[in-house]
């Protein structure tokens, strides 16, 4: 089993925008060099009928400020598991999470929840829409949660509506979209209280390849502005948007490479569009 | 490059320069410019099997021209091209063989091997989706031309995957 490697972090801290203004809780300020999130040993194994399935089996990850990595491998290799630790979704059965310096160990089930509202916004494979509430209730929904008014959650909510293009489905319902179209507002609803990290499970897992595009071309740009993002994907275009790629296998990282950032037309590229006679 | 000559002469007649202006603007952006003299090369090869005639055109101030036409024999020989199907994509055998090889030189790790070789994919894959970003959404010829780079990447991606699960077990 090789297990690689160390990753040159390149990217500086970048800036991100505000944390929600009413933000009472006990934020431990990480400080520049503080990673996002940092995992050690995680551990979780899933007890069901027949053999115990070892969905991660000691896994150290450390995600910086701005950075954007995806998690690739076949099914079943524990990725989505994985994902669900780092967002508190499941709890390890060993191993530590810090979350901005902050060691989650302790962290009750309600304080998750919070963090989930405040620092993590999460979208998944099947988008997890509340399928009777209308795109305009979904999306601000967590922001009244998280203690915005009215009105800050509704012009928060049409500011990324628009910038996502769904400006005039507000009060369409979830079942009348596209999948392409649930997904962006998944993605509206996930970052209308400005997480530090978005989490996505297989954002483009049940969409065609043009939603995909589209979901890939957002997240990219709300990397460009400094979004932190961990992406677990089956898809390959949608993982080379990341700037680092952790193959995942069998419960463990096989490999962590860090992607070229080097502008377009490098070596390789042309070779693989050229017509030949 | 000779067939697609012959294709875009086949709606009239053009000189070198003007056969690699339309070339880029079908192809946009994304494809590797044609190299002018390489398609002068081209002109000149399909002249002699008679696919192909030139005419020399004079220009006032500059150099003559060659404005060439398709020959009936040119039209058949495209004729026939769009009649036969293309051949498939082929497995990248040079990795493969390495990969199959490996173990008996002792000189590289499967694994590793693999590793690298998804590394160089992803970091290709990455350039096309910059390429198709930078790229004019209304060029659907220029898109389909990388989408369809995109997805062979991603099935060379995926196959890596399971080499990957069958020799790890093996370990």
């Amino acid at each position: 089993m090789k297990r690689v490697t160390p990753r040159a972090t390149s990217r500086s801290a970048t800036s991100r925008t505000a944390p929600s203004p009413d933000a009472e809780d006990t934020r431990s300020p990480g400080g520049e060099d503080t990673p996002l999130l940092r995992a050690e040993g995680l551990v979780k194994t899933h007890y069901g009928e027949g053999a115990p399935a070892h969905a991660v089996r000691g896994v150290d990850l450390s995600v910086r400020q701005g950075e954007f990595v995806a998690v690739t491998g076949p099914s079943g290799a524990g990725k989505s598991t994985l994902l669900h630790l780092l967002g508190g979704l499941q709890r390890p059965d060993s191993g530590s999470l810090w979350l901005d310096g902050e060691c989650t160990d302790a962290y009750s089930e309600a304080r998750w929840a919070v963090e989930r509202r405040r620092r993590i916004g999460i979208v998944f494979q099947f988008f997890n829409l509340v399928s009777n509430l209308s795109v305009a209730d979904n999306v601000e929904l967590p922001a009244l949660l998280a203690g915005l008014s009215p009105r800050q959650a509704r012009a928060e909510r049409e500011l990324l509506l628009d910038e996502l293009g769904l400006a005039g489905k507000e009060r369409s319902m979830p079942g009348e979209l596209s999948g392409g179209e649930q997904q962006r507002v998944a993605l509206a609803r996930a970052l209308v209280n400005h997480p530090q990290l978005l989490l996505a499970d297989e954002p483009a897992g049940s969409l065609d390849s043009k939603g995909t595009r589209e979901v890939t071309r957002l997240l990219s740009r709300f990397h460009q502005r400094g979004q932190t993002i961990v992406l677990v994907t089956h898809d390959a275009r949608l993982a080379s948007a990341a700037d680092r790629v952790i193959s995942f296998f069998d419960g463990r990282i096989a490999d962590d490479a860090v992607l070229d950032t080097t502008p377009a037309r490098g070596t390789g590229i042309s070779g693989v569009l050229e017509l030949r006679d | 490059m000779r067939l697609p000559l012959l294709a875009l002469l086949a709606r009239g007649p053009a000189h070198g320069y003007e056969l690699k202006q339309d070339l880029e603007q079908l192809l946009g952006s994304a494809y590797p410019q044609p190299n002018v003299g390489q398609i002068y090369v081209t002109l000149g090869r399909l002249e002699k099997s008679g696919l192909i005639e030139g005419e020399e055109v004079e220009q006032s101030s500059r150099p003559n021209k060659k404005i060439y036409h398709l020959t009936d024999a040119g039209r058949e020989a495209l004729r026939a091209w769009y009649e036969e199907t293309a051949d498939e994509p082929r497995v990248r055998d040079e990795f493969f063989m390495k990969l199959a090889l490996a173990p008996r030189t002792g000189l590289a790790d499967q694994i590793a091997l693999i590793n690298k070789q998804r590394r160089e994919y992803l970091n290709t894959m990455r350039n096309l989706s910059k390429l198709a970003a930078a790229e004019s959404r209304d060029n659907r010829i220029s898109q389909l031309l990388i989408e369809g780079a995109m997805l062979h990447l991603q099935a060379d991606l995926d196959w890596l995957e399971r080499c990957q699960e069958e020799l790890e077990e093996l370990e």
